[in-house]
């Protein structure tokens, strides 16, 4: 029915005056307006291309997304090209739509998404598969990518899950693997290039191909061993590229500071500015870690006048200094006592993410905090010294016992640590270890500040993600993290102790949705028709509509999740390519089941990928804009006659 | 220290703004114009802004009152007003600033009545009858959250007005706006039997105590 009454394309003066009599009646209408300080409308009848950059979840989440952010940011800067947002209504704003026939509409212009040229997804986390397709129904695009002509908008995703985009491989067009910041100008390009002459939907995803971190999945078929084992993909067409390297860019170009003001609360009401992107730690579970090398600073001076113009632009009250691993910022001293300076005592808060564990890293939250002191969080991961030399995230208990007795001791009353249950190593004296060592943090927090003193310890179950050193490794079964779960929920009690931990289930979900090959597409459309959506959400989550979903589609959950792989075994996902080698990934992997350690690669190079790859890139950019080592420059070869 | 007086308009998107998040709005406001508003001591210190009355999500108004006290900051009250302006969210509009005494009693204990036009998005047939039959009641028993409670009492007048530009019936109510006795325009609609959803609602006057 939905299909019908859009049909009618409604106008965006339609679209406002239906959305005035839903309005009143949703939760948290705020979400769906838009107009809010700083959002760009651009005369939609004066670009060459239009862009909706959707984030499938709520506004209130997709708002604090930095991604999305960057390349609104981008987009706009372009005199011939517009960028808007959308977002996905909650449950009761979904019906309220449907019933009155409203498209999916931007908040900026209030045009039903269907008038786009360029639709975009933001897909940072597994869990917004459904989401996506429920977004593009709403809109009344096609869901699958070959049932749309030239009439529908072009459908691409990127984010950190575009590493492995196969079990979305049916619903989007193309997929930005890597970093968006000029991927986006070429896309753009492309798509005006192809629109100004009378191209075939083909023309336009080959030409898409043909970019440097583009990949167009329909260009591609996957074969499967007779025992349903992934074999190989075979690409279609010759300018298909086979490995589709993933796109990064050679400096970090200055961050955004004109950020949207929400008119409701959202999850992060602060200024995101990135000071680093890339990790060097090498932590072996990190996906992130391994996928956004090479690691890339930001100066000082642009990172404060950044922070400097977004406070005057949006009167924010948060500062959040945005990178994976804080601590490794080669200036952060020098940072914070900037930040101090400039920022104290204007009734700001500076959030400082992701320090390493040890005394400095008080010594710096010290410096950039006002008043105002809640929690301290670190994440050891791991109690025993042997599990966090499987990972690589060493660091002795009694360096952390150390740095939590400065947190209580310089006036932190919650120390809040993460922990992560759920490798195959791990023995329940392993978990047993996290609530003794919880214990005994909470003791010294009782000496330093007494009853005042809390602890808190998130414990999140582990996931082998694609393209890690564990992406050979099995998921712990439910049975075995139901069984650590319980022992930790019933030892950690008392007064001060607090224990928060993610439900089995939820982890399966994410485990299937990221190792998952082209044949779990088929699994997110049937869980999508049974009402899945919002899966990261608890009062919407349904395991029976995913597991129906895999009945439905003939697949096995344990196929993706059970097995240890062989050495032998092609991954669904190396198609995608991070550049870092193989067999470093798998060198890792072997020196975590010796339990051997990896050093931070500042201190000497592993040869992971990139740097071979990008040694030109390197070479263009010499010093320390990246913390790979430098590359001697080309020699240059004597032609003589 | 200065004590100010903000009166203003809430339009357009800020419409769905809650109480609390529109003081965020302000904050942030003040931030961007870099005027140095003053903070409660505490744990947790919030900038001194009283609004003299919560305004319903979903209401625009053309009379929000605000006290804000500011530090020093060597700027004129032109100046002051002038930076304001410049830095305000779409939706927020300022109508008025004026300087009162600190000792000034608080805005939220003076308000007596709140004046609202309604407009009504579909047409109502007998709409003078059906206003004439609530103002002849005694009493109007009706449940909120709950709670039953007599309407009647709340409602000071209930009147037509002219019709908007596009030729939408309108209404004019003026009910009691005090802690514990608030008479809710929503609540005047249900009782004509006509959809709330189906209205837009503005505050456009205050009536304080005098």
């Amino acid at each position: 029915m939905l299909k019908e009454l859009l049909s009618e394309r409604l106008t965006p003066a339609e679209v406002t005056s239906r959305l005035e009599r839903i309005l009143p009646s949703v939760q948290k209408p705020g979400r769906y307006t838009g107009g809010e300080l700083n959002q760009v409308v651009k005369d939609w009848d004066s670009v060459r291309t239009r862009v909706a950059l959707v984030f499938p979840d709520l506004y209130d989440l997709g708002m604090s997304n930095l991604g999305m952010t960057i390349l609104y940011d981008q987009l706009n800067r372009r005199e011939d090209t517009l960028a808007e947002r959308a977002f996905c209504p909650w449950s009761d704003m979904e019906v309220a739509m449907r019933k009155a026939g409203l498209p999916l509409y931007s908040l900026e212009s209030k045009h039903p998404l269907s008038d786009f040229d360029i639709i975009g997804f933001s897909l940072p986390y597994e869990t917004l598969y459904t989401n996506t397709l429920n977004a593009l129904d709403l809109a009344g695009i096609p869901l699958v990518s070959v049932e749309r002509t030239t009439e529908h908008p072009l459908v691409i995703a990127g984010g950190h899950t575009a590493f492995n985009p196969e079990p979305m491989h049916a619903f989007i067009d193309a997929f930005a693997i890597g970093e968006g910041e000029e991927v986006i100008h070429d896309i753009v390009d492309s798509h005006q290039a192809w629109k100004a002459g009378s191209g075939s939907r083909a023309d336009l995803l080959h030409g898409l191909a043909r970019i440097w971190g583009v990949y167009v999945p329909s260009l591609y078929v996957a074969h499967y061993h007779p025992n349903g084992a992934f074999a190989r993909i075979e690409s279609l067409w010759e300018g298909a590229p086979l490995p589709v390297q993933k796109r990064i860019v050679a400096q970090l170009p200055p961050p955004p500071t004109r950020f949207i003001v929400p008119y409701v609360d959202t999850v992060h009401n602060r200024i995101p500015i990135e000071i680093m992107r890339g990790c060097t730690r090498g932590c072996r579970f990190c996906h992130a870690g391994m996928i956004t090398r090479p690691v890339r600073e930001r100066p000082v001076a642009e990172i404060l006048a950044a922070v400097e113009q977004a406070i005057a632009q949006t009167g924010f009250e948060e500062i959040g200094l945005l990178s994976l691993s804080s601590s490794d910022y080669t200036h952060i001293i020098d940072l914070v006592q900037t930040v101090r300076e400039h920022f104290l005592g204007r009734h700001l808060s500076v959030s400082l993410p992701s320090l390493r564990i040890e005394t400095v890293s008080v010594d710096l939250m010290d410096a950039v905090m006002d008043e105002r002191r809640s929690g301290f969080t670190l994440a050891p991961e791991a109690a025993t010294e042997r599990m966090r030399r499987i990972i690589n995230k060493p660091v002795s208990t009694a360096q952390l016992l150390e740095t939590a007795r400065a947190i209580y001791a310089r006036g932190w009353p919650t120390l809040k640590l993460y922990f992560m249950i759920g490798h195959p190593s791990e023995t329940l004296e392993d978990v047993q270890a996290i609530v003794d060592l919880c214990k005994t943090v909470l003791a010294i927090g009782r000496q330093e500040i007494g009853k005042r003193a809390n602890l808190h310890a998130g414990v999140s179950t582990f996931v082998p993600k694609p393209h890690t050193p564990f992406q050979w490794v099995p998921c712990d079964t439910r049975e075995n993290i139901l069984a650590k779960q319980a022992l930790l929920r019933r030892q950690m009690r008392g007064a001060g102790l607090k224990l928060t931990w993610t439900k089995p289930d939820e982890t399966l979900l994410e485990a299937w949705l990221s190792r998952g090959d082209r044949r779990m597409a088929e699994v997110v459309y049937r869980a999508w028709q049974r009402g899945a959506r919002f899966d990261a959400w608890k009062e919407h989550f349904s395991m029976p509509a995913w597991l129906a979903a895999f009945d439905e589609a003939g697949l096995d959950p344990a196929f993706y999740t059970d097995r240890p792989r062989p050495a032998f075994e092609v991954f669904p996902w190396e198609h995608i390519s991070t550049t870092l080698r193989k067999k470093f990934l798998f060198d890792e992997y072997m020196r975590s089941q010796i339990a051997e350690t990896t050093h931070d690669c500042r201190e000497g190079c592993f040869a992971c990928g990139i740097l071979p790859t990008f040694a030109d890139l390197r070479r263009e950019h010499p010093g320390d804009a990246w913390m790979c080592p430098q590359v001697s420059p080309k020699k240059r070869v004597a032609v003589s006659n | 220290m200065i004590r100010l007086r903000l009166t203003f308009a809430k339009t357009d998107a800020m419409r769905y703004t809650s109480h609390l998040d529109l003081h965020k709005a302000w904050e942030r406001t003040m931030r961007r114009a870099d005027l140095p508003l003053i903070y409660n001591q505490g744990f947790n210190p919030r900038p001194r802004l009283q609004l003299a009355a919560a305004l319903p999500l979903g209401f625009t108004s053309r009379c929000e009152l605000m006290d804000t006290w500011l530090g020093e900051n060597g700027r004129s009250l032109d100046q002051i007003r002038v930076a304001l302006e410049g830095a305000l969210p779409p939706g927020l509009r300022l109508l008025e600033m004026q300087p009162v005494e600190l000792a000034e009693p608080a805005l939220q204990t003076r308000v007596q009545a709140a004046e609202y036009t309604v407009t009504l998005l579909d047409p109502v047939d007998g709409l003078e009858d059906r206003l004439d039959g609530l103002l002849r009641a005694d009493s109007l028993p009706r449940e909120r959250r709950g709670k039953p409670y007599d309407l009647r009492p709340l409602i000071e007048a209930l009147e037509p007005m002219p019709p908007d530009e596009a030729g939408r019936q309108r209404l004019r109510m003026l009910l009691a706006a005090q802690e514990g006795r608030t008479g809710r325009p929503e609540e005047v609609l249900a009782a004509l039997d006509y959809d709330p959803s189906a209205a837009r609602i503005e505050r456009t006057r205050l009536i304080f105590v005098s």
